[in-house]
């Protein structure tokens, strides 16, 4: 096994094991998703029209629940030097961590969209599109994520400013992905346009995220 | 190991931490086999020193370079050919002894399938293996710290203040091992208050640097 694959399986076990905060992500999205329509109320349409709004915006801050804490624990324990000191750059290890975080807090997330169109009043078949725009959207959120995760990593309550920082630059993707479930759902605008716009944000996150990420680190340890 | 001349050579460094100068002019060289034990008052800049010898600070003037050893190893950056044993353990308390251990060794370069068994042996561990990290004392966690040096062969060890929590019986294991260490061509550059049972080790004093820079 190479080093990129044992750190991913570290933090997966990492986070599977107690005390991880696995499925926190999936259960926070769930909460927030079921919780809408008792606060908009019984208009069945209103549910259905702004339904992707909803999912969209759960799994946004749903994905930066945990992330404050990607490099924080391994910062406080002292595995983030050794981290630094391995014999793959640091640029893959900070990526092989955001993938690690994405199989395991946006994954589930996204295995349980189809269930939660129920609640939103959205056709079954309509709910696939968006499990789509998301597993399209969300990597992008990760390694956008990443990039906060790093700049707060010296900070005790990172959590706040992640927020702040990392929230604007995640508005594009929610634009994108919205557009396009609603394009799947409700029409008459193609859905090719934002989703393929969607599929490019998330393709630059991949390779900026770690690069940023990775510079924010070397810089925070000074 | 490769049993060729490996030097860590120092010339001039400085190192300068929120605006303050820790030390600078600083000169030293350590070959194959040999152990420099780096002294001083408390916030001399020993373990400044380490970390930055590891990679994990930036040096503000200076040289400092691993010459000669095995094939290739002039790519590698110094951090990539040293051990650095820091305060931190760096032992995740939700996986076991052997899994801290096997990541480890993986990540930080050794061979394919590599045995993680003769490290833990090395250091008294072998039985604890399955045990969650979250039940070990702190000296058996430092211990568990230790067994990566072992498990992975890399020619420089850094090794800030080893024997903190160890009993004797495992402060003569770790003697041990740096014994072994330096026959095999390793070299080891450590902070140290007491002795730590380095033979015949050379001694770099920081105070005076310390003084110089404030």
């Amino acid at each position: 096994m190479n080093p990129f694959l044992a750190l991913i399986g570290r933090d997966m076990r990492l986070a599977i094991r107690v005390g991880g905060g696995a499925l926190m992500g999936a259960l926070f999205y769930f909460t927030v998703v079921a919780m809408t329509p008792f606060a908009i109320g019984p208009d069945l349409n209103l549910l259905a029209r702004i339904g992707p709004a909803i999912l969209w915006l759960g799994a946004l801050l749903a994905s930066l629940l945990a992330l404050d804490r990607l490099f924080a624990t391994d910062h406080e324990d002292g595995s983030l030097d050794l981290l630094m000191m391995g014999t793959m750059p640091l640029e893959l290890a900070v990526a092989a961590k955001a993938i690690a975080h994405w199989l395991t807090t946006a994954l589930p997330l996204i295995v349980i969209t189809p269930v939660l169109g129920l609640m939103l009043n959205v056709e079954m078949s309509a709910m696939g599109w968006v499990a789509l725009t998301l597993l399209a959207g969300t990597p992008a959120l990760t390694f956008i994520g990443l990039i906060g995760a790093a700049l707060a990593v010296t900070l005790r309550r990172g959590g706040l400013l992640l927020a702040v920082l990392v929230l604007p630059l995640t508005v594009p993707v929610l634009i994108f992905g919205v557009a396009a479930a609603n394009a799947a759902i409700i029409g008459p605008a193609p859905f090719g346009p934002p989703f393929t716009i969607l599929c490019a944000l998330s393709l630059a996150s991949l390779v900026l995220g770690p690069v940023a990420a990775a510079a924010a680190l070397r810089q925070g340890l000074e | 190991m490769s049993t060729d001349l490996i030097e860590l050579c120092a010339k001039d460094l400085a190192c300068e931490r929120g605006g303050r100068l820790v030390f600078s002019g600083l000169n030293f060289a350590v070959s194959s086999g040999e152990a420099l034990v780096v002294t001083g008052r408390n916030g001399a800049g020993k373990s400044t020193l380490l970390r930055l010898i590891a990679g994990l600070l930036r040096k503000s003037a200076g040289e400092l370079d691993l010459t000669g050893g095995a094939a290739g190893a002039d790519e590698a950056t110094v951090a990539e050919q040293s051990h650095y044993l820091g305060h931190l353990d760096a032992v995740k308390p939700a996986l076991s002894v052997g899994e801290n251990l096997r990541f480890w060794t993986t990540y930080l370069g050794a061979p394919r399938g590599a045995p993680i068994r003769p490290a833990l042996e090395a250091i008294d561990l072998a039985q604890l293996s399955d045990l969650p990290a979250a039940y070990l004392s702190a000296g058996q966690r430092r211990r568990l710290s230790i067994a990566r040096l072992v498990a992975v062969p890399r020619p420089l060890w850094l090794l800030d203040e080893p024997t903190s929590a160890l009993d004797t019986q495992s402060q003569s294991r770790l003697a041990e091992l740096m014994r072994n260490h330096r026959a095999g061509g390793g070299m080891i550059v450590a902070a140290a208050h007491g002795p730590i049972g380095l033979d015949d080790s050379r001694e770099l004093k920081l105070d005076a640097q310390a003084g110089a820079g404030s």
